[in-house]
């Protein structure tokens, strides 16, 4: 009783103090846990709306990425959230949307510029909904040092087979250490491995659907071998790996120790500022020559509307404005490595960010294997495949035997593969 | 002479009480109590609902919860031990030493010793990862220098070395404090009893064993009871040093990570209070278990020597 009037309180404030405002010009509120990219928004996203529609005013008000969820829960709770939601892809978002915190913006005209698998961060399971636009995603792939490519005289990997090569001719140059991961902080093994092969072996969306759908088990052939390949990564890795964190993978990078680095696209501004070497950037090397690649471009960042909002007219406008190709190419061109969704054609500038983005067109693309539904449960798979991944990488365990646990463990909670 | 008059009713007692109640019950007593009542909900569609022990029930019964709980519960029995094995003798040695008057710079030693006390956590387990980083750190170096560098091992990312050294760093940081309690133990020790018994011929060592350490077993009691209540407690430098998922492998999992992956969320893993509440009573239970043998079991049969 008494939260609800204190809420009730707190709205009615809310509320009085919005119709004031919107009496002369709407105001739009954002909030995001993007607080990296204030001077962006600031400076070169918000002028540009701004001048296209002088009756809206924009504010990003950004808050610490580690307490985003917690603060806006507790804000949306208490009615005093913005009318500009950043979104978080897949439970997080889907969670707000249940709860009616979320509008529903399927019918808006922008969406009509993004693919299912763009949207698939933020709708609802059934694909019946969609609740925030598709905002950037980032792209997996290897980023290499040039130079030491060029001194050790090998030429980019295509497939699995030239890619240990590559790896050997490293280790036997001994001048550089082969591949720049650590095993410490477990995510980057997951998400940079795992995740990163792994869409060549289980076919992209194709095995990524037939998992959630229970047509296909982690035991399967797609689903153990990207682990087999892990298994033969420990050999290439830095001594003393196990207690590697992953700024350490970062910094021997880009002091030009390490020839080749297990990325995601999000990197390439912080290394293109730290290294004073040219750098290159290649997709996972697919089984054989010839053979279809995929990679995995993944939804991160999606938009959307509080459904309390008062100036919802004001918000769609802005909306829809995100979904079209001006606000792309800013905000690719801001950001290299945070590429937008849209079906639009944008022009990046740098080319680091070209290499990423050129294999859109080349390869078939698809989100991480454990993000969506699947991680629902307990245990978590998302954890569990960090913990899987390293115990791989380290000869732990066997790439069948984790395989074989993390089915156990998501059949034990996910009623279609039960 | 006046007859006996009514006792007032002294009013001060109670005021002067009232502010340190109040603080302690908002901030202690409240949450604690709180806590225990969040553990037995559960939310199911949006909605809170009593479900009694069930939480305790998975807890203990569920294989997926169980296996996690009684590993993060052994890492921090193995957490107590090496504290309890290191750290305390270490600190009574210390401080015996210290307490020597014959000791040169015994107050600089003091300060040195105690400063790692007052440091954040944060920054000693930056530190230490750096000192032992494979990469950069100088552990290795070191090691090397004196021909010794096959002993070197990557020991934080070890499955076998990592909570050991964490409970080391953790020692290393800690010493300090029940370096600094035996300290005043043993300087409020008379020197008259001291003096008597060297007339008895007791001198050195034997003056430790013999009349300085049974004189000072009440302070190491709460030393080690310290000791425990902050050991199942602990979960900052795992953290720091670690992180939520407390690798590699689990290894260095302790209760209080394990606590605040399940209250919180990690990751993909969505916060979950009602679970993580019955952890935080599980944690409470075992911490007051522990406190109250030590209370009944041994403080009780500690003489106290009046002097």
């Amino acid at each position: 009783m008494k939260t609800n009037t204190l809420k009730g309180v707190l709205l009615a404030t809310t509320l009085l103090g919005a119709t004031a405002a919107t009496a002369q010009q709407a105001e739009l509120t954002i909030e995001s846990w993007r607080n990296d990219d204030l001077a962006i928004w600031q400076d070169k996203i918000i002028p540009a709306f701004e001048a296209e529609h002088p009756d809206i005013k924009v504010k990003f008000t950004p808050s610490a990425p580690a307490e985003y969820n917690a603060v806006l829960n507790s804000k949306l709770d208490a009615g005093s959230a913005g009318d500009i939601i950043t979104c978080r892809p897949f439970d997080a978002s889907l969670a707000l949307y249940e709860a009616g915190h979320l509008a529903d913006l399927s019918g808006m005209e922008g969406m009509s510029n993004f693919s299912d698998v763009a949207k698939s961060g933020w709708s609802t399971d059934d694909g019946g909904a969609t609740y925030c636009v598709p905002m950037a995603s980032v792209i997996h792939g290897f980023i290499y040092n040039k130079d030491a490519f060029e001194e050790v005289g090998v030429a980019v990997p295509q497939t699995e087979e030239e890619f240990f090569a590559v790896l050997e001719a490293f280790k036997q140059d001994g001048n550089y250490i082969p591949m720049a991961m650590g095993t410490n902080d477990q995510w980057e093994a997951a998400t940079m491995g795992y995740n990163n092969i792994g869409p060549n072996y289980w076919k992209g969306e194709e095995g990524r659907n037939a998992l959630i759908a229970g047509n296909q088990k982690l035991t399967d052939e797609g689903w153990v071998a990207p682990y087999r390949q892990l298994a033969k990564w420990g050999d290439y890795m830095g001594d003393g790996y196990e207690a590697q964190t992953y700024p350490d993978s970062q910094n021997i990078f880009t002091l030009g120790r390490a020839a080749i680095y297990p990325a995601g696209s999000w990197e390439i501004s912080g290394f293109n500022a730290q290294a004073d070497f040219e750098m290159g950037a290649f997709n996972p090397p697919v089984q054989s020559a010839g053979d279809t690649c995929y990679i995995s471009d993944h939804t991160d960042i999606g938009i959307g509307m509080n459904a309390a909002t008062d100036s919802s007219e004001a918000a769609k406008t802005f909306l829809n404005w995100v979904a079209s190709s001006e606000f792309s190419t800013i905000f690719a061109n801001a950001l290299p490595g945070f590429f937008p969704l849209s079906n639009a054609a944008v022009e990046l500038e740098d080319p680091l960010a070209q290499e990423f983005i050129s294999w859109r067109d080349t390869c078939e693309s698809s989100i991480r294997s454990t993000y969506q539904i699947l991680s629902r449960g307990t245990p978590n798979l998302e954890n569990e495949t960090w913990n899987a991944s390293v115990a791989v990488i380290k000869g732990d365990e066997s790439p069948e035997d984790a395989g074989k646990r993390l089915q156990d463990g998501l059949a034990s909670w996910y009623a279609p593969q039960q | 002479m006046a007859a006996p008059s009514k006792q007032k009713t002294r009013w001060h007692i109670a005021v002067f009480l009232a502010p340190a109640v109040l603080v302690y019950t908002a901030v202690m007593i409240y949450p604690l109590f709180n806590t225990l009542r969040l553990s037995l909900y559960s939310e199911i569609d949006q909605e809170r609902i009593w479900v009694g022990l069930q939480n305790f029930r998975t807890l203990f019964g569920d294989a997926i919860w169980s296996d996690q709980f009684w590993n993060a519960l052994a890492n921090n029995g193995w957490f107590f031990l090496i504290h309890m094995l290191v750290q305390n003798p270490i600190g009574i040695a210390l401080a015996a030493i210290l307490s020597s008057p014959r000791l040169r710079f015994s107050a600089f030693y003091r300060s040195a010793i105690f400063i790692p006390t007052i440091l954040s956590f944060v920054i000693v387990g930056f530190a230490w990862k750096l000192i032992l980083s494979p990469i950069w750190g100088i552990a290795p170096g070191m090691l090397d220098a004196i021909g010794l560098k096959f002993l070197y091992q990557p020991w934080l990312g070890k499955e076998e070395y990592a909570l050991t050294t964490l409970s080391l760093v953790s020692v290393w940081q800690y010493v300090g404090i029940p370096m600094m309690l035996i300290y005043a133990a043993l300087l409020s020790i008379p020197d008259e009893i001291l003096e008597a018994g060297e007339c008895d011929g007791i001198t050195g060592m034997a003056a430790f064993w013999k009349i300085k350490l049974p004189l000072i077993l009440p302070s190491i009691g709460i030393i080690s009871v310290l000791t425990f209540v902050a050991n199942f407690n602990a979960f900052d430098l795992i953290y720091a040093a670690q992180g939520a998922l407390a690798g590699p492998d689990f290894s260095t999992d302790i209760l209080g990570t394990f606590m605040y992956r399940t209250f919180f969320g990690f990751q993909l893993q969505l916060g979950d209070p009602h679970m993580g509440s019955a952890i935080a009573s599980a944690m409470f239970g075992i911490i007051l278990i522990g406190v109250c043998i030590y209370l009944f079991g041994i403080q009780r049969r500690l003489r106290n020597y009046q002097f």
